[in-house]
């Protein structure tokens, strides 16, 4: 089989791993006499068909594996077209892509073959000849396999720039149901592990400075969903507790795609959640920069996400009793909850009312989406000219582009809606990129 | 103070040359109507007054920026100065009176008019450069390495840092054919040459297996249930394209059409 085709087999088995490169992780000029760097905030060098970063040459070593979970289109049991690389094969893709300035580095998983351990001394093998051979600086995240020995992903971890373990699904009862060779305690475990090393490894370096960096970007996961009932709330406490409990630098979403087999699973021919995707995504970012915490965006009585407004709108207007806030005067955290307003222009509203009292022409330079942000805020205690609050009016606004364009398209709203702008600004798309709203 | 006055300013295009406007735009204590690079024949309505690069002059103010205002205005005007925007040296002189009369602040005068301006401007410009990090495509002849670039903004400089660490055992070369300059790096030396004219030469066999390859790969990880071509335009607009190794297909680009190529180019812009 020439290489060609093996690379169309291994990335289509690979493409539903989600990674993104920014990792925080800056580290100029690798080996003095090799190739590559990394950037902490993360390089995108192409964006596929559907719309998500390319950084990483993303493949699996091999499609072969002796596990048959009912959720991935590489189970034991499902009849696809199967293909192996040799790691040389792998580093000198990896370096000819690079050196073109097609990738930022290598994402390498791969199914299980023989053993957990074989499989991941394969993964090492790859490794090791970009670092050793190569001199490769660039960045490097593989896939820690679940059952493999500590003293392998304790190796795989001096090479790699980040390693993961996947969730796969968010409750011991599904992995039952879809994963019967896996278990929550043999994703947690090795997860434990890395989270230890990682500490562990943050005192060495200060202790001797030449100590081996253990994962300096971290560890990430990832969870399916829409493959099994579990809700919004479970999944989002869970992803807490995984942010917490393992220090995760990422955890990410995946809609299930459904690849065959649906006697478990949705059918082949159901769409992928993707906007129940997306507002995990969102929520995700409330966590980790906005200080909002899961109890407060989701309950046990609100177990879903509302689909028709993004999180933070969405707790806003259940807490009329905080709002309107007075921009000149509002806390830097309580800013950051108004929609419309994100960490960028929140930094900007706390530096620029220093030099001058902010009016609404102002928020407007500074970044603040007003068409959303009047409903909750104050400047010099007056509220913005002609705003007439209704309810209809205010959900209008709330809601995002795309929502206003789907109710439309199933007859709601009429004419009434065709005023709103869905062309997305410069500065949008940026947002788009950095996760904000 | 300063007034705004019917002049119009000519200087040489050099940052130096800009630094001479500011310079007498403080002497003269006015601010003029415009800045024009070049030619001051061209234009008869207001008077042009011709500024001469000096570099002692220029000295007087680069110098005084970071002393007076800050070192992050100093960069600020660094960027700014290879920003695409029309009237930027203009913009330029204004931002700097300010600076020099409010010193540091200005930093946080975010809602002022110039600097909201100056830094949409100066965003812009970063913005661009960064997403080239990622789009530039290399192409090997014989272990050199080339790159065309289409930007707006001169980003040229800003991107020497990131590729000449990247391949900091390479040569190569990156060529902005918008303002005819390149980025030349050969035996770990830096050099920034404009006014120049360059051509990427004919692809070889093992430079077309990569491509291939990488064309491969870039169709097979796009999830087609998921098929998105309008988040994908957002983030990566269609005037980089043409010159994306996995992007000329789409846009119906053989590999020896370059002509065509250039034609389409101009049409996204
Ligand atoms: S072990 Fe991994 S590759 Fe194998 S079937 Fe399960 S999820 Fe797929």
């Amino acid at each position: 089989m020439d290489i060609a085709e093996k690379l169309k087999i291994l990335a289509d088995s690979a493409k539903f791993d989600a990674a993104c490169t920014s990792s925080g992780v800056d580290r100029a000029g690798g080996y003095s006499d090799g190739i590559g760097n990394a950037a902490a905030c993360g390089i995108c060098h192409s964006f596929a068909s559907d719309g998500r970063c390319i950084s990483l040459l993303k493949i699996l070593m091999t499609n072969f594996c002796l596990y048959d979970c009912k959720y991935c289109i590489n189970r034991r049991s499902n009849d696809v077209p199967r293909a192996r690389f040799t790691p040389d094969e792998i580093a000198d893709l990896t370096i000819n892509f690079y050196r073109r300035n097609y990738i930022e580095g290598l994402f390498l998983s791969s199914g299980i073959i023989q053993s957990p351990d074989y499989t991941c001394e394969q993964i090492i093998e790859v490794l090791t000849i970009l670092r050793v051979k190569y001199k490769f600086g660039g960045y490097i995240h593989a896939k820690a396999i679940p059952g493999a020995s500590p003293e392998l992903i304790e190796k795989l971890g001096i090479l790699a720039d980040r390693i993961s373990v996947n969730i796969e699904l968010p409750s011991q009862k599904s992995l039952d149901m879809l994963a019967p060779d896996k278990s929550k305690n043999s994703i947690l475990l090795p997860m434990g592990q890395i989270t230890k090393q990682i500490q562990q490894n943050s005192y060495d370096i200060v202790k001797y400075k030449s100590a081996p960096k253990f994962a300096p970007a971290g560890q990430s996961t990832q969870m399916i969903i829409g493959a099994t009932p579990d809700t919004d709330f479970q999944i989002l406490r869970l992803s807490e507790a995984m942010y917490k409990k393992y220090s995760l630098k990422r955890v990410f979403y995946s809609a299930y795609v459904p690849v065959g087999d649906s006697r478990f699973i949705p059918a082949a021919n159901e769409k992928p959640p993707l906007l129940r995707e997306h507002r995990l995504y969102q929520a995700d970012w409330l966590l980790r920069f906005y200080g909002f915490t899961a109890g407060e965006i989701l309950d046990e009585k609100h177990q879903d996400f509302n689909p028709l407004l993004d999180p933070k709108c969405n707790w806003a207007i259940h807490h009329p009793e905080l709002f309107p806030l007075e921009v000149n005067r509002a806390p830097y955290e309580m800013l950051l909850r108004v929609p419309g307003i994100g960490v960028k222009s929140a930094q900007r509203i706390v530096a620029a009312r220093r030099q001058a009292k902010l009016d609404y022409k102002d928020l407007k330079k500074l970044g603040v989406v007003l068409k959303r942000a009047v409903y909750f805020i104050l400047c010099m205690g007056k509220r913005a000219e002609g705003l007439i609050v209704t309810e209809t009016g205010m959900m209008r606004q709330l809601m995002s582009a795309s929502v206003v364009k789907e109710l439309e398209d199933n007859g709601y709203g009429g004419e009434q809606l065709s005023f709103f702008d869905t062309s997305p600004t410069l500065e949008d798309r940026v947002k788009c990129l950095t996760g904000e709203m | 103070m300063f007034n705004r006055r019917d002049v119009i300013y000519s200087y040489d295009g050099s940052f130096e040359g800009l630094m001479c406007c500011v310079f007498e735009s403080f002497v003269r204590k006015e601010i003029p109507e415009a800045i024009i690079v070049g030619d001051p024949l061209q234009l008869s309505f207001s008077d042009v007054l011709e500024i001469e690069t000096d570099s002692q002059k220029a000295m007087r103010v680069s110098r005084a920026i970071p002393l007076k205002i800050s070192d992050f205005t100093f960069d600020t005007v660094c960027k700014m100065f290879l920003s695409c925007v029309e009237n930027k040296d203009l913009l330029i002189l204004e931002f700097l009176h300010k600076g020099f009369k409010y010193g540091r602040n200005i930093e946080h005068m975010l809602a002022d008019d110039t600097v909201n301006t100056v830094n949409k401007a100066v965003f812009h410009c970063t913005h661009e450069a960064h997403l080239l990090k990622g789009f530039v495509r290399f192409s090997d002849y014989n272990g050199y390495l080339a790159a065309v670039i289409e930007p707006k903004n001169k980003v040229i400089p800003l991107l020497a840092s990131h590729f000449t660490d990247r391949f900091r055992n390479e040569n190569f070369l990156i060529y902005d054919k918008t303002h005819r300059m390149a980025l030349i790096y050969f035996s770990q030396r830096t050099e920034i040459a404009e006014n120049i004219d360059f051509e990427l030469p004919d692809a070889n066999a093992q430079e077309e297996y990569y491509r291939e390859l990488w064309k491969c790969f870039y169709k097979t990880i796009g999830i087609k249930e998921r098929y998105n071509p309008r988040c994908r335009m957002n983030l990566m607009p269609k005037r980089f394209w043409s010159n994306m190794t996995e992007m000329r297909d789409e846009l119906g680009i053989t590999e020896n059409s370059a002509n065509r190529i250039l034609q389409k180019n101009e049409r996204y812009n």
